[in-house]
C-alpha cells in the first residue's frame, strides 16, 4: 500500500477532512485509505499533526542534478517582438538566479529578431540564445519545441521558465517530454528552497480553492508557466548589456513541421483586451441577468475601463469566454478593479487579486471578495453601481 | 475516419469549499462530472463521425468509478469506450499520464484523429493533450475552435489565439485539444442511454497497455505535491455601510484625493 498510516494515527479525521476525494475515513480512531478512491495526490500528508501518513514510493529520477546551472526564460515572440510576460519572467528569473547565483538568460526563437536582445538584457538577462531562422518567424509546436529540446540538452539550465500564453500552453509541455523533466503549469509564486535549492513551484490547486506547492526533485530542468501579469517586470537598466549567443547548428529536421500556418487573422477590435485594461469593471452571479450587464458596460465608458465576467456569469451565458476572469479564464492586473456582485470563489481571487486597488461591491457582508477589497461596499449593486457612474462621469468632467 | 477522445472524471470543482474554521476541504454533495472541456471534444468526435464516418472511442483514466464518465460520453453516442484503470497509475502527474494514455492509445493502433477538452477543471493545466501528442511522435493543433475541412490524410483547422485565431493545416494522424467555442454539446438520445447501460467497457491495467512501471503513476511522475495550504488572506480593506449615496460621495473623494482615478 503505497499511503501508509502508521501507529502514531490518534484518529482526529484532519486527513479525512483534507482529502479532496473522500478517500480516508477514520474507522475506530484510526485512518483507513480507500484504495479504489486515493489519487496519491499527498494532500493528506502535510494535513496531518502527528506524522502518521506516508507516502512510500521510490520515484524514478533521471538527472545529474550538478550539470545543470542557470535559469532560462522563454522569450515568447510575435511578429517580431517579445511579448511582455516575457520581460515578466526575467524579473521572477533574475530572483531566481540571484539566489541560485548563476545566470540569467532568455531564449529567443524567430525570423530577425535579433534587434530584440537589446530589451531582454536591459530587462534582466545576463545571455540571450538566439536561433535566428525564417522557418520561425511564426510560431510551430513542432520545430519551436524540437529546437527548445536540443538547446536544453545542449546547455542544460537548472530552470526554464515560459509564460502560460497559447504558445507557451502548447510548447512547454511538448518540451517536458522531450526532455524527460517536470512541468508546473500557471505559477503563481516561484522561490527556490533554501534546503535543498529545488524550485518551490506554487499555483492554485482543485479548481483554485487551495494552493499547492510543487516540486519537480529529481529531474532537470525544472520547467514552470506563469500568466500573463502575475510576475513584475524590472525597471528597465539601459547600461546593462550581455552576451548573444547565436545558435547556428540547427538541421533542417529540426526545423520540419507536420502542421503549417495557412492565415493568421488579428481580430482585436471583437475581443477585449481585458489584460491591458486600467480599469476593468466585473460582474457575477449578483447581476441576475444578461441585460444588467448594460450598467457596467456604462460604468467602464465612464471610467475608460473594460468588462469583466466571473465564471458564474459566464456559465450562466451572460458574458463571452473573453471577458473571464480568474483561474480558468484571464489574469488581470489592472490599477482598479471594480467587483460587482461577485462572491469571490478562490478561482475568481486568483486571477484578480494582484490589481492595485480593488472594489468590491456586493449584498453578502460575508462575501469572500471582501477579504481582498481595497474598498469593500455592502450593498445592492442596482443601487450602488448607477449612482457610481453619475459621481464619476460628475468629477471626472471637471 | 477514426477518432479517439480522451475525457477525464473530475469533481464539480466550483462546490469545493474551504471550511475557514477548520481550514479543510468542505466535500458534502461534491459531484463526480466529465471534465466540462472534453464535452466539447466528444461532441466534435461524434460530429466528425456523423459526417465523414468511422467510429469514436472515448478512453479515460482513473479509479473504477470513471466508467461513469465513459457511460456518459457513450450515452451522448460515442461507439466504443476503454478505461485504463490500476493501481499502479494512482498519484500520476501529466508526464506519467500522457505516457499511459500514449500507450493506451498504441495498442488501440488504429486513429486519425485524437481530440482531448483544452483542460480539465480540476488541474487546469492544459498539459496531457500536448505531452500525448509529444509522447506518439505526431502532430499538435491546441485551442481548437472551429474544423474546417477533413480530407483523407489532412485537416484544417482555426486555433484560437490572444489576438484572434491562426488558421493551420495539418497531415494525419494529428491530435487537437478543442475549446467551448467550437460547438454546442448535445443532450444524451433514449438509444444513447440504452446503449451506455449495456455496453461492455474495455479495461486495461499497465500490464494490459505494456507500460513501464518505472513511467507511470507516482513512481513514473516527475513533479510531486510538497505542501498544500490555504492562501493568505489580504489584510482586509475598508468596509462601507450604509446609505449608497453618501458611501458613493465618499469613495470617489478618496479615490479622486488619493489619484487614484
Amino acid at each position: 500500500m503505497p499511503l501508509m498510516v502508521n501507529e502514531k494515527c490518534i484518529g482526529c479525521k484532519l486527513c479525512e477532512k483534507a482529502c479532496p476525494f473522500d478517500a480516508i475515513h477514520v474507522v475506530e480512531k484510526l485512518a483507513v485509505v480507500d484504495l479504489d478512491k486515493c489519487t496519491l495526490c499527498g494532500a493528506c500528508v502535510p494535513a496531518c499533526k502527528f506524522d502518521a501518513l506516508k507516502i512510500d514510493v521510490k520515484r524514478r529520477g533521471a538527472a545529474n542534478k550538478d550539470d545543470f546551472k542557470g535559469v532560462w526564460v522563454f522569450a515568447e515572440q510575435k511578429k517580431g517582438k517579445v511579448q511582455s510576460v516575457a520581460f515578466e519572467l526575467l524579473g521572477a528569473g533574475r530572483k531566481l538566479a540571484d539566489v541560485r547565483k548563476s545566470e540569467l538568460c532568455a531564449v529567443l526563437l524567430g525570423k530577425d529578431v535579433t534587434g530584440e536582445t537589446a530589451r531582454l538584457f536591459h530587462k534582466g538577462a545576463d545571455k540571450v540564445y538566439v536561433v535566428d531562422r525564417p522557418e520561425l518567424e511564426n510560431f510551430l509546436d513542432e520545430p519551436y519545441a524540437k529546437i527548445l529540446d536540443k538547446l536544453v540538452k545542449k546547455y542544460k539550465p537548472e530552470i526554464l521558465l515560459a509564460g502560460a500564453s497559447t504558445i507557451g500552453r502548447a510548447l512547454i509541455p511538448r518540451v517536458a517530454i522531450l526532455s524527460n523533466t517536470g512541468l508546473t503549469a500557471d505559477c503563481t509564486g516561484l522561490d527556490i528552497d533554501p534546503a535543498t535549492g529545488n524550485l518551490l513551484q506554487t499555483r492554485p490547486a482543485f479548481g483554485g480553492n487551495i494552493m499547492a506547492t510543487i516540486l519537480t526533485d529529481l529531474h532537470r530542468p525544472q520547467m514552470a508557466t506563469v500568466r500573463h501579469k502575475v510576475m513584475k517586470e524590472l525597471a528597465p537598466d539601459t547600461s546593462r548589456t550581455g552576451q548573444v549567443i547565436d545558435v547556428t547548428d540547427i538541421d533542417a529536421a529540426d526545423l520540419s513541421s507536420r502542421t503549417k500556418i495557412a492565415n493568421i487573422v488579428d481580430e482585436l477590435e471583437k475581443t477585449v483586451n481585458l489584460t491591458e485594461a486600467d480599469v476593468i469593471v466585473s460582474g457575477g452571479r449578483g447581476l441576475r441577468a444578461p441585460e444588467n450587464f448594460k450598467m457596467l458596460e456604462e460604468l467602464a465608458l465612464v471610467v475608460g475601463g473594460a468588462v469583466g465576467a466571473s465564471r458564474a456569469a459566464v456559465d450562466s451565458g451572460w458574458m463571452p469566454y473573453s471577458h473571464q476572469v480568474g483561474q480558468t479564464g484571464k489574469t488581470v492586473c489592472p490599477k482598479v478593479y471594480i467587483a460587482c456582485g461577485i462572491s469571490g470563489a478562490i478561482q475568481h481571487l486568483v486571477g484578480m487579486q494582484s490589481s492595485d486597488v480593488i472594489i468590491a461591491i456586493n449584498k453578502d457582508p460575508d462575501a469572500p471578495i471582501f477579504s481582498v477589497a481595497n474598498y469593500g461596499i455592502v450593498g445592492d449593486v442596482f443601487e450602488v453601481v448607477p449612482q457610481l457612474t453619475t459621481k464619476l462621469k460628475e468629477v471626472l468632467k471637471k | 475516419m477514426n477518432i479517439l477522445v480522451c475525457i477525464k472524471q473530475v469533481p464539480e470543482t466550483t462546490d469545493v469549499r474551504i471550511n475557514p474554521e477548520t481550514n479543510t476541504l468542505v466535500r458534502d454533495g461534491v459531484q463526480s462530472i466529465v471534465n466540462p472541456f472534453d464535452m466539447y471534444a466528444i461532441e466534435e468526435g461524434i460530429r466528425i463521425r456523423e459526417k465523414h464516418g468511422g467510429k469514436v472511442t472515448v478512453i479515460t483514466m482513473g479509479p473504477p468509478q470513471a466508467e461513469n464518465a465513459l457511460r456518459e460520453a457513450v450515452s451522448l453516442g460515442c461507439d466504443e469506450a476503454v478505461l485504463l484503470t490500476d493501481r499502479a497509475f494512482a498519484g500520476a502527474d501529466t508526464w506519467a499520464t500522457s505516457y499511459a494514455l500514449s500507450m493506451a492509445i498504441r495498442k488501440i493502433k488504429d486513429f486519425d484523429i485524437i481530440i482531448c477538452g483544452k483542460q480539465a477543471i480540476d488541474g487546469d493545466t492544459a498539459q496531457v493533450g500536448p505531452g500525448i501528442s509529444t509522447f506518439l511522435d505526431i502532430p499538435q493543433i491546441t485551442y481548437v475552435k472551429k474544423i474546417e475541412d477533413i480530407k483523407p490524410g489532412f485537416i484544417r483547422v482555426e486555433r484560437l489565439t490572444e489576438e484572434g485565431f491562426t488558421a493551420i493545416e495539418s497531415s494525419l494522424p494529428v491530435l487537437l485539444t478543442v475549446v467551448k467555442e467550437i460547438n454546442e454539446p448535445r443532450l444524451p438520445s433514449l438509444k444513447g442511454k440504452m446503449k451506455a447501460k449495456s455496453l461492455q467497457i474495455a479495461k486495461w491495467t499497465a500490464v494490459d497497455i505494456g507500460a513501464n512501471p518505472e513511467k507511470i503513476g507516482l513512481p513514473g511522475s516527475p513533479t510531486i505535491v510538497n505542501r498544500i495550504f490555504t492562501p493568505p488572506k489580504k489584510a482586509g480593506g475598508r468596509i462601507m455601510k450604509g446609505d449608497a449615496v453618501q458611501i458613493v460621495t465618499e469613495l470617489v473623494g478618496e479615490l479622486r484625493e488619493k489619484h487614484i482615478v
